[in-house]
């Protein structure tokens, strides 16, 4: 069985997207980065079955893929909806200023956030 | 096709380093849509080319909408015209514009019929280049969207339902949280 392309690149294309993806997600402070990163990694989700699909020639790859597609709209509109709603309270986009439920003994890390506040 | 997909791979990769090494959220959302305008050209060679149409329309163009509407919200302190020559400057738009000129080209490649286009294994869509004399077997292996339609409405037909109620609940969840008048007063006092 020969193919065109063969599909464990796309599988190896899928997995250096979707660390990408990851590495945006660890690294990036502004909460429009960090949700532009998930939406690469859904995407190399969606790669990965695309791939397997192939691999095995049956179209329940695809089938997947559409309900990737559904599930990263949905995730895509509420993200942005809570970014737009912290962005009215606060001001920022800082993901490390979400820490208003956290103790506040813990006072040696001094976010902007805290001092904004005060 | 080969190339082709290699190319895209190479475009899809680059594009994506762009996107989360950029500063400013709107250059990295046009490397975005680049990278998601690559990763549906491999689609296309991977012989999903329905898949590659909705990656096209949904994520290049619906989502990314989305992403464009909230910049667009959360950027009122910018002058209008500033923005506006941020965004005509030629450093904003020549490296996506170069990346998405490199898949341009490689639409045309595929659909002057240089390499074969994968066809369906049914053959009733069958598209062949009058240059090419035999498809080769290695392209039967392309999955039309009759197989995946049927498969979609009789096996996974839970699922399709499931995927219905999920958009409807985030569409009422964004409702709530995007309202503005009575939210903003209770969480600020």
């Amino acid at each position: 069985m020969i193919l065109a392309v063969n599909p464990q690149h796309a599988m190896v294309l899928a997995a250096i997207l979707f660390a990408l993806g990851l590495l945006g997600v660890l690294v990036r402070r502004n909460l429009l980065f960090v949700l532009l990163s998930v939406e690469i990694m859904l995407n190399a989700a969606g790669l990965a079955f695309i791939a397997a699909g192939s691999l095995w020639a049956q179209a329940d790859g695809q089938v997947m893929f559409l309900f990737i597609l559904a599930m990263a709209a949905a995730e895509a509109a509420v993200g942005l909806a809570l970014v737009l709603a912290w962005y009215r309270q606060t001001g920022s986009l800082n993901a490390d200023a979400m820490n208003q439920l956290k103790d506040d003994n813990n006072t040696s890390r001094d976010y902007e956030h805290e001092t904004a506040k005060s | 096709m080969d190339y082709a997909f290699y190319i895209a791979s190479a475009v899809a990769l680059v594009a994506t380093v762009m996107v989360i090494t950029r500063t400013q959220a709107t250059h990295a959302l046009l490397y975005l849509v680049a990278s998601l305008l690559a990763v549906a050209v491999v689609f296309f060679t991977l012989g999903a080319a329905f898949v590659a149409a909705l990656e096209v329309i949904v994520y290049a163009g619906a989502i990314m909408v989305l992403f464009v509407f909230v910049i667009m919200m959360l950027n009122v302190s910018r002058p209008i015209e500033d923005a506006a020559g941020v965004l005509l400057r030629p450093g904003t738009w020549l490296g996506p514009g170069l990346l998405v000129v490199v898949l341009l080209g490689l639409m045309a490649y595929l659909l002057a019929g240089a390499g074969a286009l994968p066809h369906p294994v049914d053959g009733t869509a069958a598209i062949t280049s009058p240059s090419a004399a035999v498809p080769a077997p290695a392209d039967a292996f392309a999955i039309s969207p009759k197989q995946v339609g049927i498969m979609l409405f009789t096996q996974y037909m839970l699922g399709v339902e499931l995927a219905s109620m999920l958009l409807l609940a985030a569409l009422v969840g964004v409702v709530h949280l995007a309202r503005t008048h009575r939210m903003v007063k209770e969480v600020t006092i």
